[in-house]
């Protein structure tokens, strides 16, 4: 018994918070990224993240802690505001920067106006009951990586599924080429005889679906509660996030654990009581994610027709 | 149902001021249902909204204190929109104006007030154009994305400003995290009796005025129209692109910074964490209802100070949250956006 047996509690502590602060951003990224990927910018994205916490947080409290139920209402009002987003952008071809922001102060203080309409002014603010962690076999035995990865609540292995299973939508199947296709050529894509504006509707009601859930994620298993200003910008991230996975699931969940790493690094110093403002912790994510942005830059290759309507009269 | 759009010429000056008058009625609906959810009197709720914010000498004045910043970083945000710099970070530019009023406020300069005034304003304009600057640079250097950017640099520069009034800048006489306070000489002079009425009120309107020329007579204002409407023009017609989108940054975030440097040297007369009520994010919204216009902009900063102002006391009669007026905000925005499209289609619904 020494100090390596507190720098290995440490690390397994730091790594394991690491993947549970990466997964709503993971899902968030994701969910963006289909956004993205048939041209559509989603700045509602933190609004959205806002209300999915929410919905996710007050459905599970009425209904008696059912936490699935909240997960699957969180994703579900995130599909509704990307349907608004979809109605703005896709069939109107409006300006998707001030529809995007315009979702987001829309989301925000809808969400909170809900909060004081439904839960009022708690002195302090009521909690549910969180997802338990679920060992998976064998693999928890691991030594280290067992407790990292595979101690987690099922919601963080949902998270994993999901960026393997949109790998194989968007790049081996039918679905997945006529999503790309729109995004970089929606004239072609017409041409072929595919439907452009029923592909974006369907990818951005499904990735409206998924930032619903990363918002969910945090107030069900990060913060067990609702608390105002939850995300703190991470929903701006996730678009940070698409960028330096050069929009590509797998390089787009890499560069989200990257950054679950260093939020969680911060907190956890911040529990360390070391002798600096916790101020000076809370904006390294932040640097760290412009500093990413300038060394990922030259290679960015957004989809082409992202932000450019489709109207087939012109 | 589908919607057909068929391409026509613009509107007319009169068909544009119905726009942003379209797009309040929208907000004032919705809202309207959102009150009557939260068991609000919608009569009552928007009568205390405008008597809170214009139903007295007092109260009217302070709807116009208020509205000086939103004017700041409502002009901010046009300017950098009409390039198509999207610039989201008024909020943090506001902040970065406010340290450089409070930390050239507190030094004991030992200035007339004539000399010390301008200084701050020239320090607060040079901390907001540097930050938006950053952004700027990485952009047209490194084609950095300048939303996420900007939006970042909000976070960074409030926390950053957290730390340093938690720390170095506390306050010793009070304990709370405000630093301390500014100099008399560095105080903005009141102008009317019995209230907070400033000169920063007329500086905003002498901002609008120079925004106003630089837009509109200037080859630095064409270029920005060119380059917003039409990039690929403004690149082959020669026009500096790397050069003037620096400059529109500088500029705007310098608009911005002043919207900080009238709240620490008018109204609060130190720094504080919670100094702006999100003028800055306010100030897309101005800018937008505005429709960019410099001119307009003193219309639509009005429109959300009467918001910001009553929302405040409809909400402490009627108890209808307070965050009805961020709602409003996006369904300004969201509502605007819309009506801008009567101004170049005609809308046809088949059903």
């Amino acid at each position: 018994m020494g100090i390596e047996n507190y720098i290995i509690a440490f690390l397994i502590s730091w790594l394991s918070a690491s993947i549970r602060m990466s997964t709503s951003i993971i899902f968030g990224t994701i969910g963006e990224l289909y956004h993205e990927k048939v041209g559509v910018l989603n700045l509602g994205i933190e609004g959205q993240m806002i209300i999915g916490a929410l919905v996710g947080f007050l459905v599970t409290k009425i209904t008696g802690n059912n936490l699935w139920l909240g997960v699957v209402a969180g994703g579900i009002s995130g599909s509704l505001i990307s349907l608004i987003l979809a109605f703005f952008a896709v069939s109107l071809g409006l300006n998707q920067h001030v529809t995007g922001l315009g979702l987001t102060f829309f989301c925000t203080g809808l969400s909170y106006f809900i909060y004081r309409i439904e839960i009022g002014f708690p002195k302090v603010h009521p909690t549910i009951e969180s997802f338990s962690t679920i060992s998976v076999p064998i693999f928890s035995k691991i030594p280290l990586l067992g407790s990292i990865l595979f101690q987690q609540c099922s919601l963080v292995y949902v998270a994993f599924v999901i960026v393997a299973l949109s790998s194989f939508i968007l790049y081996r199947t039918s679905w997945g080429l006529r999503i790309r296709t729109v995004g970089e050529n929606p004239t072609a894509a017409d041409t072929a005889g595919i439907n452009v504006f029923k592909v974006r509707y369907l990818s951005l009601i499904w990735g409206g679906f998924l930032i619903g859930l990363g918002g969910s994620f945090m107030s069900l298993a990060i913060f067990n509660s609702f608390i105002f200003g939850l995300t703190a910008g991470r929903g701006w991230i996730c678009l940070a996030l698409v960028v330096l996975g050069k929009w590509k699931p797998w390089s787009c969940m890499i560069a989200a654990l990257f950054f679950g790493t260093i939020d969680a690094f911060q907190l956890r110093l911040q529990a360390l009581n070391i002798n600096l403002p916790y101020q000076l912790l809370l904006v390294l994510p932040y640097v760290a994610t412009i500093i990413a942005l300038i060394l990922a830059s030259k290679q960015a290759m957004s989809p082409a027709s992202l932000l450019k309507p489709y109207r087939r009269e012109e | 149902m589908k919607i057909a759009l068929k391409r026509r010429s613009p509107l007319s000056w009169w068909g544009k001021i119905l726009l942003p008058i379209g797009a309040i009625l929208i907000s004032v609906i919705f809202s309207s249902l959102l009150i009557i959810w939260a068991k609000g009197n919608v009569v009552e709720a928007w009568y205390y909204i405008f008597v809170g914010s214009l139903g007295s000498r007092f109260t009217f004045l302070e709807t116009l204190i208020k509205m000086t910043p939103l004017i700041f970083t409502g002009l901010a945000a046009s300017i950098a929109f009409k390039a198509k710099f999207w610039n989201i970070g008024a909020e943090g530019q506001l902040y970065a104006g406010a340290f450089a009023a409070a930390a050239l406020g507190i030094l004991p300069l030992n200035m007339p007030s004539y000399l010390h005034i301008p200084l701050i304003l020239i320090g607060g304009f040079i901390a907001g154009g540097a930050l938006a600057f950053l952004p700027g640079y990485l952009k047209v250097k490194y084609k950095v994305d300048e939303i996420v950017c900007t939006i970042l640099l909000n976070y960074i520069v409030i926390y950053l400003l957290g730390a340093l009034l938690d720390g170095p800048w506390r306050d010793l006489k009070s304990g709370w995290p405000h630093s301390p306070i500014i100099h008399e000489s560095a105080k903005l002079p009141i102008l009317a009796s019995r209230s907070r009425f400033h000169l920063g009120v007329v500086l905003a309107f002498i901002a609008v005025a120079i925004v106003y020329v630089l837009m509109e007579k200037t080859i630095f204002g064409y270029q920005i129209k060119i380059i917003g409407s039409n990039p690929s023009a403004a690149y082959f017609g020669g026009i500096p692109l790397y050069r003037t989108i620096v400059l529109l940054s500088f500029i705007s975030g310098g608009l911005a910074g002043l919207a900080g440097v009238c709240e620490v040297c008018a109204i609060q007369y130190y720094l504080v964490n919670d100094l702006s009520p999100g003028y800055g994010f306010f100030g897309i919204a101005v800018a937008m209802l505005a429709n960019m216009n410099p001119i307009g902009v003193v219309f639509s900063a009005f429109y959300f100070a009467v918001i910001i102002t009553g929302s405040q006391v409809m909400s402490r009669m009627t108890g209808v949250p307070i965050y009805l007026n961020e709602i409003i905000q996006g369904i300004a925005l969201l509502s605007m956006v819309l009506m801008l499209l009567f101004d170049r289609y005609k809308v046809q619904i088949k059903l």
